[in-house]
């Protein structure tokens, strides 16, 4: 408990680099940025190591606490994010689908149009857009809420009556966040695909809905499922770490909050987009 | 008579605290204490005297820079998951309460015996509902900790940390802010606490408090201790403090500074 905490921020102790005096060269500048990167990078893998540790080790400890805790976070970055997915979903099949299938059928290549459709909206539009949307919507809440707990001294609290922080605090964090953004990114494939359809459908493109849906049938194999699985719950499961890493990160004080809001999701992006690239290496390699 | 009660309920040897935000910044050098079973402490300092971080040291929330110190005789630095009934045995009410915000009075009081007993809530409601009634909580128990006033906060805090029957209770300044109504029911109740409580089966309860005012708890029952410059002072009874003469005891008792040159 103490010392998993302890652990994954001991290796992250960047104060001494932070308040060092810096000489004027621009050298020095990207030597410490560098630093400062591969340290934040080191206590996040030993933080995401230690909240799987954590994850199998306590699976059946204080079920009753932590199984309602976890429905919660399903609800909060799950449920809850369902009406603004569906808009967001009908947004990107009139935006983008739309417009391509047109295209395509304008330059007669309604042939590749299954192929295109799984590129860009089940490979990669689809799981990196939810990604970034439940970063935005409940990320940034998780940063601040664990943060301000941090900064008032709830989870040396939560030591002192003997209940692990990783435990209560991250552990329903990342499983509901895994959860809801393969969800979500399930939900906003299927509208988003569907929506495309209507929109060229009401260009009069002359594609019937069977083609349609048959051409993306055809474009999918069993290893985009898998990999659309596996890279999603990667982004829940990252976002989550990322977020709460920052939020429980160091004793904090309450005006650290902001700033390290701010920090934890633009690293949070960044996450997402190496993870993604990752990703696209196993599509390259099949 | 059993093993933990022969022990020290609290030893510190030769011990050196440092900052809870900064472990290499001593607050506290070279302090040698003992606490027997059943004793009432009182631990005076000036504020910034680092009495919170003695605290948490005692109560193993924090190792010890050099020393050490043993809680029933298990020493705190192998204090880890597998020492966790051991840790339990101690409860800690903090300065400002540090209730969870995101949960009800009711909630922040029945998570540790929730979790450390795996209980549904409806399976703790009966103990809940019994120490809540006992602290005069129930009518705020819906209530989150930020919508009640710092009175009630602290003792929902210190419900929290009787929820599960400690054989120790540690209070960093409880009386601090409080109401004069409320203090005299804290110095009651803590009274009730260490002599032995139904709640906690009728067992003398060892209670250690900090405070940086020592006028409320002048008893002869109970025994003092004083934190100076980094140093710690046994005192004794409270016949031995105001034998002292210390120019620090009579500054805590707020006596007027002519006594004091």
């Amino acid at each position: 408990m103490r010392e998993n905490l302890g652990k994954a921020f001991a290796l992250t102790d960047t104060q001494i680099f932070r308040r060092a005096p810096l000489p004027r060269s621009y050298t020095n500048f990207l030597g410490r940025k560098t630093f400062l990167f591969l340290m934040t990078l080191q206590g996040l893998v030993a933080f995401a190591l230690i909240t799987l540790g954590v994850i199998f080790r306590k699976f059946r400890t204080a079920r009753n606490v932590i199984r309602p805790r976890i429905r919660q976070e399903i609800a909060r970055a799950g449920v809850a994010l369902l009406p603004m997915f569906l808009f967001v979903a009908l947004a990107l099949g009139f935006l983008v689908i739309g417009q391509t299938v047109s295209a395509l059928a304008r330059v007669g290549a309604t042939g590749y149009l299954g192929s295109t459709m799984v590129i860009v909206v089940v490979r990669e539009l689809g799981p990196l857009l939810a990604a970034v949307l439940v970063l935005a919507r409940v990320g940034t809440a998780h940063v601040i809420e664990l943060g301000t707990a941090r900064a008032l001294g709830e989870v040396e609290a939560l030591e002192a009556l003997g209940i692990d922080p990783v435990h209560y605090l991250v552990v329903p964090r990342v499983i509901g966040m895994a959860v809801g953004v393969f969800a979500l990114t399930v939900y906003l494939i299927i509208v988003a695909l569907g929506s495309g359809y209507l929109f060229a459908f009401l260009q009069d493109v002359p594609l019937a809905p069977g083609d349609y849906f048959k051409q993306i049938a055809e474009a999918l194999n069993w290893l985009d499922f898998v990999l659309l699985a596996l890279k999603t719950v990667a982004f829940g499961f990252f976002i989550a770490v990322v977020t709460c890493y920052h939020g429980l990160a160091q004793p904090l004080r309450l005006e650290d909050v902001s700033r390290v809001a701010v920090r934890a999701v633009t690293q949070g992006v960044i996450v997402c987009v190496l993870i993604d690239s990752l990703f696209i290496l196993l599509y390259l390699g099949t | 008579m059993s093993e933990t009660e022969n022990t020290a309920a609290i030893e510190m040897r030769e011990v050196s605290v440092g900052a809870m935000r900064d472990i290499s910044f001593i607050v506290l050098e070279d302090v040698t204490w003992s606490v027997a079973a059943g004793e009432f402490w009182t631990v005076a300092g000036q504020p910034y005297s680092g009495k919170s971080d003695f605290l948490m040291l005692a109560a193993g929330l924090m190792a010890p820079v050099r020393g050490e110190c043993r809680l029933f005789g298990t020493d705190t630095r192998t204090f880890g998951e597998a020492k966790l009934a051991e840790r339990l045995h101690v409860g800690f009410v903090f300065a400002g309460g540090q209730l969870f915000n995101q949960l009800t009075i009711r909630e922040n009081v029945a998570l540790p015996l929730q979790y450390h007993h795996d209980l549904a809530p409806a399976a703790a409601a009966r103990a809940v509902e019994r120490l809540l009634e006992l602290l005069e909580l129930t009518p705020l128990a819906d209530l989150t900790p930020v919508s009640i006033s710092e009175n009630w906060r602290a003792r929902a805090a210190l419900a929290r940390a009787l929820i599960l029957k400690p054989k120790v209770l540690l209070l960093d300044n409880p009386l601090a802010g409080l109401g004069i109504r409320h203090l005299h029911w804290w110095l009651r109740f803590l009274d009730r606490l260490s002599r032995g409580h139904d709640w906690c089966d009728d067992r003398p309860m060892t209670v250690v408090v900090t405070t940086d005012d020592l006028r409320p708890w002048r008893d002869p029952s109970r025994k003092f201790a004083l934190l100076r410059d980094k140093k710690f002072f046994l005192l004794g009874h409270w016949n031995e403090v105001e034998a002292s003469g210390d120019a620090l005891v009579k500054e805590l008792l707020a006596e007027p500074m002519e006594t004091v040159e």
